[in-house]
């Protein structure tokens, strides 16, 4: 067999790939890294939550217009939303979504029994609010919250994140 | 015999209940049963397939709501129980064995002769057992409920509670048989927020904004029946004014519902065009409540007494547009659903029987032919104004879908009759500081939602509100056996299958 014609090539100028790759990083960080993907936990809503961010998928708030998407597994998800009381019966739920999600992550408490249990505070059955199990970066306050007001929550944790 | 209807006529052996001690349970009469006329009601009941409405406890009986067969009326009946224990409803009323399961983990009340007593809202976190009960138990040992080690030769495909895209929380278990669904099993009580205990000891005031959470979505049908039950409890009415705006808004609460509801199954059915068209109609009509009614799921607007504020200046305007735009975007929708594509994916899908829908109300119920509908005989504040309830017979995730198509055209018709002729006058009376035991009822999207209120001097000792999720879940899991696994989500949200309401 012949030898291929090729000749072995020596290693890469180690300067330029290290002046590419903070370039290739800057420019990711702006263009890629702005789209977080969403993984929802209800941890004892009544679903008023619920039907708020639904709603941001409607035409008028479109949400994945600014790369914010829902997805199916907490393994794919860059941030929590956490809606509810944190209920005695979801604790357990929530600390395995929040363990399965890769770091870096955010936990954002939608609404306010997740902030602190809401009306639900001091029942036997209800805990308080997110932060109790889980750390929290971000609260978005209201009984439900406007869609308006979740979407300008997770658009200033999008600007913080490609910050 | 006094109240609302002839109970003397309301069991086939009527000679039980007329011999029976009865109590004002307004508007009907509660009779107090031994527990053998307790046991041999339930018989005669299920001999003549009446309706179990409700069934639930507090700290010393246990009570029943059957439907009246001419649904003008409910009757409620009740036993002490007895050393912890009273006869189970459930070998011959087999929907009574949820309930059952509910009033064991709450109350600890133990029904004698009950086949399944597995703990349903209790899965061992709580910091004591029975918490309801006069003198609670120490903490059940924490098991693993989602481990049903039954059928091992099946594939089993699990869901919930952390499941779906944005949901409520519940567990499915869905054991397969090739691609067919063998069998679908339910365990829910994961968002249960101890709701009855949070009643108790406050005025009917202040507990509105719980039966306002117990299922947002029904958070109108929820807080009129609750605010029917305290009424009715402490005999005040509320103003003709206010009752004419609990219909404004019931019934723009049904529309924005059911557009939710379709937007959902055509989304999963692949339509995407009606979906996002239902979503933004669905976007619009909130936005009008929330000018008409300051809030756009309506929470806390209606209140014990009335409602809590009239209709804003400009507001009914916004609403008439809003509906205006429904009103033009629902023969396209109606256009789209009568087309191949979504009618072929939809005909056929989580079919229910007639037989099975005897029990069913709302929509389930009327999609199968049982034309009942709590607005027609139960709801005063409706009147003349009572829609013909809208019926399919097919009890397929299609009639369903044209039964909501229906209802919303019915909705927007009775939301216009209802603004141009709403009187003058007070929105709210006062509630006095009686005591008293009262029922109240709403038709919610989902179905007929109960709340059974007992009230001393002012202050509630004992509530339970019945979601229509008690009966849609049965009736869900009977549905998806032998249904294709790949239908299920369609199936599931065709029931529209609520959690919160019923977690309590």
């Amino acid at each position: 067999m012949n030898q291929p014609p090729a000749e072995p090539a020596g290693a890469p100028d180690p300067e330029t790939i290290a002046s590419l790759s903070a370039r290739l990083e800057a420019a990711a960080r702006v263009r890629l890294g702005r789209s977080l993907a969403i993984r929802h936990v209800n941890t004892g809503s009544c679903n008023g939550c619920e039907l708020e961010l639904r709603a941001l998928s409607n035409v008028f708030y479109d949400l994945e217009r600014f790369g914010l998407r829902f997805v199916d597994s907490p393994r794919h998800a860059d941030v929590l939303v956490v809606t509810g009381p944190l209920t005695r019966n979801l604790k357990t739920a929530l600390e395995q979504a929040w363990d399965a999600a890769a770091e870096p992550k955010w936990v954002v408490a939608v609404g306010d029994c997740a902030l602190d249990g809401g009306v639900f505070k001091g029942s036997y059955a209800v805990l308080g609010g997110t932060g109790l199990s889980v750390p929290v970066d971000l609260a978005i306050s209201g009984c439900p919250p406007s869609p308006t007001r979740i979407l300008s929550g997770l658009r200033a944790l999008l600007e913080a994140n490609a910050a | 015999m006094a109240g609302g209807g002839d109970n003397g006529a309301i069991m086939s052996d009527s000679g039980i209940i007329e011999s029976a001690r009865a109590e004002a349970c307004r508007p009907w009469r509660r009779h107090d049963l031994s527990a053998a006329d307790w046991a041999e009601t339930a018989r005669a009941a299920a001999a003549e397939s009446r309706v179990l409405l409700a069934h639930w406890a507090d700290a010393a009986r246990v009570y029943a709501l059957f439907l009246d067969p001419d649904a003008g009326a409910a009757v409620p009946v009740s036993t002490a129980v007895e050393a912890g224990v009273y006869p189970a409803l459930s070998p011959v009323l087999p929907s009574a064995a949820l309930y059952e399961r509910m009033i064991h983990d709450l109350f600890g009340h133990r029904a004698d002769g009950a086949g399944d007593l597995r703990p349903w809202l209790d899965h061992g976190a709580w910091p004591c057992a029975h918490p309801m009960a006069a003198r609670p138990s120490p903490p059940r040992p924490e098991s693993d409920l989602l481990d049903f080690s039954d059928q091992d030769r099946h594939m089993v495909l699990s869901t919930g509670p952390v499941g779906g895209l944005i949901g409520e929380a519940a567990h499915l278990r869905l054991t397969l048989d090739g691609p067919a669904i063998h069998r679908a099993d339910s365990l829910l009580g994961f968002t249960h927020k101890g709701t009855l205990s949070l009643m108790r000891g406050k005025s009917p005031r202040n507990a509105a904004r719980f039966a306002a959470r117990l299922s947002a979505d029904s958070t109108v049908a929820h807080s009129i029946a609750f605010a029917a039950a305290a009424e009715a409890a402490l005999e005040v009415a509320a103003p003709p004014r206010a009752q004419r705006l609990r219909v404004i808004l019931l019934e723009t609460e049904r529309i924005a519902v059911h557009l939710d509801t379709i937007a959902e199954i055509a989304r999963l059915a692949g339509a995407r065009s009606v979906s996002a068209r239902c979503g933004a109609l669905r976007e619009t009509v909130l936005r009008a409540c929330q000018s008409a009614f300051g809030h756009r799921l309506m929470m806390d607007c209606v209140v014990p007494g009335g409602v809590a504020a009239d209709i804003v200046a400009g507001g009914a305007e916004a609403l008439v547009r809003a509906l205006g735009d429904v009103a033009s975007g629902l023969p396209e929708i109606r256009r789209q659903h009568d087309g191949t594509a979504l009618a072929s994916r939809l005909s056929g899908l989580g079919r229910i029987s007639g037989a099975m829908a005897v029990s069913a109300g709302g929509i389930a119920g009327r999609a199968a032919g049982r034309g009942f509908d709590a607005r027609s005989a139960l709801m005063p504040a409706y009147g003349h104004l009572a829609p013909p309830p809208a019926t399919q017979k097919a009890g397929d995730a299609a009639a369903r879908q044209a039964v909501r198509l229906d209802e919303i055209e019915q909705s927007l018709h009775l939301v216009g009759c209802a603004l141009d002729t709403l009187p003058a006058g007070p929105v709210a009376a006062a509630l006095p500081q009686g005591s008293g035991e009262g029922i109240g009822c709403a038709e919610s999207s989902r179905g007929d939602v109960w709340h059974w209120l007992r009230i001393d001097h002012g202050q509630i000792a004992a509530a339970f509100p019945r979601d229509p999720g008690w009966v849609l879940w049965p009736l869900a899991e009977a549905a998806l056996a032998g249904a294709m696994a790949e239908d299920a989500d369609i199936i599931r949200t065709s029931f529209a299958l609520p959690a919160s309401g019923m977690d309590l």
